[in-house]
């Protein structure tokens, strides 16, 4: 691996009364593309900020390769930016915006015109080397941007919602794009996003983080399949929050009486003692929704319920089912087996709602005495 | 069909440019190809005397002279007008600083003048100060040289540079200079490869701003100068009121106009011919800064 590891210790950061970190700590493994996701203000780019060395932290420590690099300005530490605006300098080329850190170096010209149209290429811009970046398109741009902070060579490469400015589909193609570059260069990438669908079809790892904390570190398919809490529960795709209360258990599994539910099985293990409060998640499209009883199997769950709102997105359907105890489940139908003779599910049909115990996560627990850890939190932070 | 009326609402404008832009300088272009009259005026009969009379050592030393002071005045004024301008762009309080920037306005020009005469005359402030400290015993003549000429000169047109570079620098994205560091430039190599070419418009106009009406400049050099700072301005004043010479007084005229002309358009032009072209001027360019001088609207 070429990348750097780079580690992020009790970081705290204030700006004014408001504190934008509060004790962050990570681990980004060499050559990782790491997430920071999380909603605006969460403090993921002032993260990116103090690991690039453009604010200075009000405590912590930011090592890179072991090294302490805390006390560097941000010419002097192996990392470089690719910004939200993009910053590029209007008054210099393509090919001059990504020479720039050659020419301060003073590279010999001969090296220089070989190393930036070798990056040029790698983002296929070799065409637009002449033209001002006020001549390009956003995604042109953000290729440059990328260029430009890949020529140096870094060890990390941070980038700050990079794709934020651009049109959906673009967006798309520049997230395979920037895969396909992570690939090629093998350096550490550290990507803020408050975007999860971007977060989670890139990054090897995702901290989510909210209100200067990160709650929880882990694949993505640790945070969408196993969220450590109701917020990122709530945060990374939708999800079905259901809380009761734990009447029985019976090996792996708790009985909950939830609330405008009524009794609901749920798979879990010590962190739901009985007696305890807990809050569960569902995810909508692990539902399935019917017009006729499903088949009874011990771990499934089935409640019957009122279509109140069906939304058509063309791919799928998402339903609102009102169920008789007051409680709303919301589901997601593909449609892939639209023409099998599947009937119709309309607005005010009753139906029928099935899910497995062992599609549901309890993410917040409050035991009767005394808590337990959440499931999959690795981050001391993590609540 | 629809009635264009540019012409009518530019009327106003032309009326006032005519009567008192355009038809003074051409009064003054007729004199300077005219005879003298003896007791001031001219005679109607055409004659390039005016002219013939410039190649005078005396007044080459003066314009000379005046050239390097208007150099130097106009290199300190920016020098202290762009970390000002800077430091207004990026402090807080914007509005409170561009005021206090525009407070001297409301005094009138003259009085500023003759309250530099009251810090640095013999009896001056600067004086008083010096004695009460006990450096110095007697009195130090501060005022009436070329340097006291400068020094009040800077503080005049100060607010000329101020503005324009305030105005480009506020314009500024100052990601741009993150990016630069974190691209491996220092704290200078920032500020001169990123923020300076960016800036560029606004450093023409102030430039321009304060050499034009320096080059020009007769009440500072008359009142804190000395015999030895006088520039062309006081030339002229002079051949007006007491020589009486009006022929020669429009011919240096002229030759004012034409050498500003001549600067203004070869500063244009130099900066526009760098190595990094200015893409998108924005703000006060270097169009607006010219556009009142003869020949200098192409710039």
């Amino acid at each position: 691996m070429k990348g750097s590891d780079v580690t992020v210790s009790g970081i705290s950061k204030s700006f004014g009364a408001f504190k934008a970190l509060k004790g962050v700590s990570l681990e980004i493994r060499k050559g990782e593309f790491f997430s920071l996701l999380g909603p605006s203000g969460c403090g993921k780019t002032t993260l990116l900020r103090v690991i690039a060395g453009f604010e200075d932290p009000d405590s912590g420590i930011v090592g890179i390769d072991g090294r302490d690099v805390s006390g560097l300005p941000p010419d002097k530490r192996r990392c470089n930016t690719v910004f939200q605006s993009y910053a590029l300098f209007p008054h210099l080329t393509v090919f001059e915006n990504v020479a720039f850190p050659l020419r301060i170096r003073k590279v010999p010209g001969k090296l220089v015109r070989e190393m930036v149209m070798q990056h040029l290429s790698l983002v296929q811009l070799e065409a637009h080397a002449e033209k001002k970046p006020s001549m390009l398109s956003g995604g042109q741009k953000q290729r440059v941007a990328i260029a430009r902070a890949l020529i140096n060579e870094p060890s990390v490469l941070l980038l700050d919602e990079p794709l934020s400015a651009l049109d959906a589909k673009l967006r798309q193609r520049m997230l395979v794009e920037l895969d396909a570059i992570h690939d090629k260069v093998g350096i550490t990438f550290i990507y803020v996003t408050h975007d999860q669908q971007e977060a989670l079809s890139v990054s090897d790892r995702i901290a989510v983080m909210d209100q200067g904390k990160v709650l929880q570190v882990g694949s993505p398919q640790q945070i969408y399949e196993n969220p450590a809490s109701d917020f990122v529960a709530r945060f990374i795709g939708e999800t079905n929050l259901f809380s009761g209360k734990v009447t029985s258990r019976d090996g792996g599994f708790a009985k909950v009486e939830a609330e405008g539910l009524g009794e609901i099985l749920v798979e879990a293990n010590g962190e739901a003692p009985v007696g305890a409060r807990i809050s569960v998640a569902v995810r909508p499209e692990k539902i399935r929704i019917g017009a006729d009883i499903p088949g009874t199997h011990s771990e499934l769950n089935i409640k019957r319920g009122v279509v109140e709102e069906p939304i058509y997105s063309g791919f799928q359907t998402k339903y609102i089912i009102h169920l008789p105890g007051g409680g709303a489940v919301t589901v997601f139908r593909q449609h892939a087996n639209w023409s099998e003779g599947v009937p119709d599910i309309r607005w005010k049909d009753e139906v029928y709602l099935s899910w497995s115990a062992r599609d549901s996560v309890v993410v917040e627990s409050e035991a009767p005495r005394g808590g337990a850890d959440p499931i999959g939190a690795t981050s001391p932070d993590a609540r | 069909m629809k009635r264009n009326y540019g012409r009518l609402y530019a009327a106003p404008q032309a009326l006032w440019l005519t009567v008192f832009f355009a038809a003074p300088l051409a009064i003054i272009v007729a004199y300077s190809f005219l005879k003298r009259d003896l007791y001031g005026g001219v005679l109607p009969q055409p004659s390039l005397g005016a002219y013939k009379a410039l190649a005078n050592p005396t007044l080459l030393t003066v314009t000379w002279r005046t050239l390097w002071v208007s150099v130097a005045a106009t290199f300190f004024t920016i020098l202290i007008a762009l970390p000002c301008g800077y430091s207004i762009a990026r402090s807080g309080n914007q509005a409170m600083r561009l005021f206090l920037v525009i407070v001297p306005f409301w005094t009138n020009f003259l009085i500023r003048i003759y309250a530099w005469i009251a810090i640095l005359g013999n009896e001056g402030f600067l004086n008083d100060l010096l004695r009460l400290i006990g450096l110095e015993a007697d009195s130090t003549q501060f005022l009436y040289n070329q340097g006291a000429v400068v020094l009040v000169l800077v503080y005049m047109y100060l607010p000329y540079a101020i503005l324009p570079l305030f105005s480009t620098i506020d314009k500024f994205d100052f990601t741009l200079l993150e990016a630069a560091r974190d691209l491996g430039a220092s704290r200078m190599q920032a500020i001169r490869k990123v923020l300076m070419p960016n800036i560029r418009g606004g450093m023409v106009t102030a430039v321009l701003f304060t050499f034009i009406p320096i080059f020009g400049a007769y009440a500072v050099p008359l009142l804190v100068g000395g015999k030895d700072s006088y520039m062309l301005g006081n030339v002229i004043a002079d051949q007006v009121t007491k020589t009486r010479n009006w022929p020669l007084a429009s011919s240096i005229s002229m030759g004012v106009t034409v050498l500003t002309g001549i600067a203004a358009i070869l500063f244009a032009l130099t900066s526009r011919r760098s190595k990094h072209p200015v893409v998108e001027e924005s703000g006060i360019g270097p169009v607006s800064a010219t556009a009142g001088i003869p020949g200098g609207g192409q710039a």
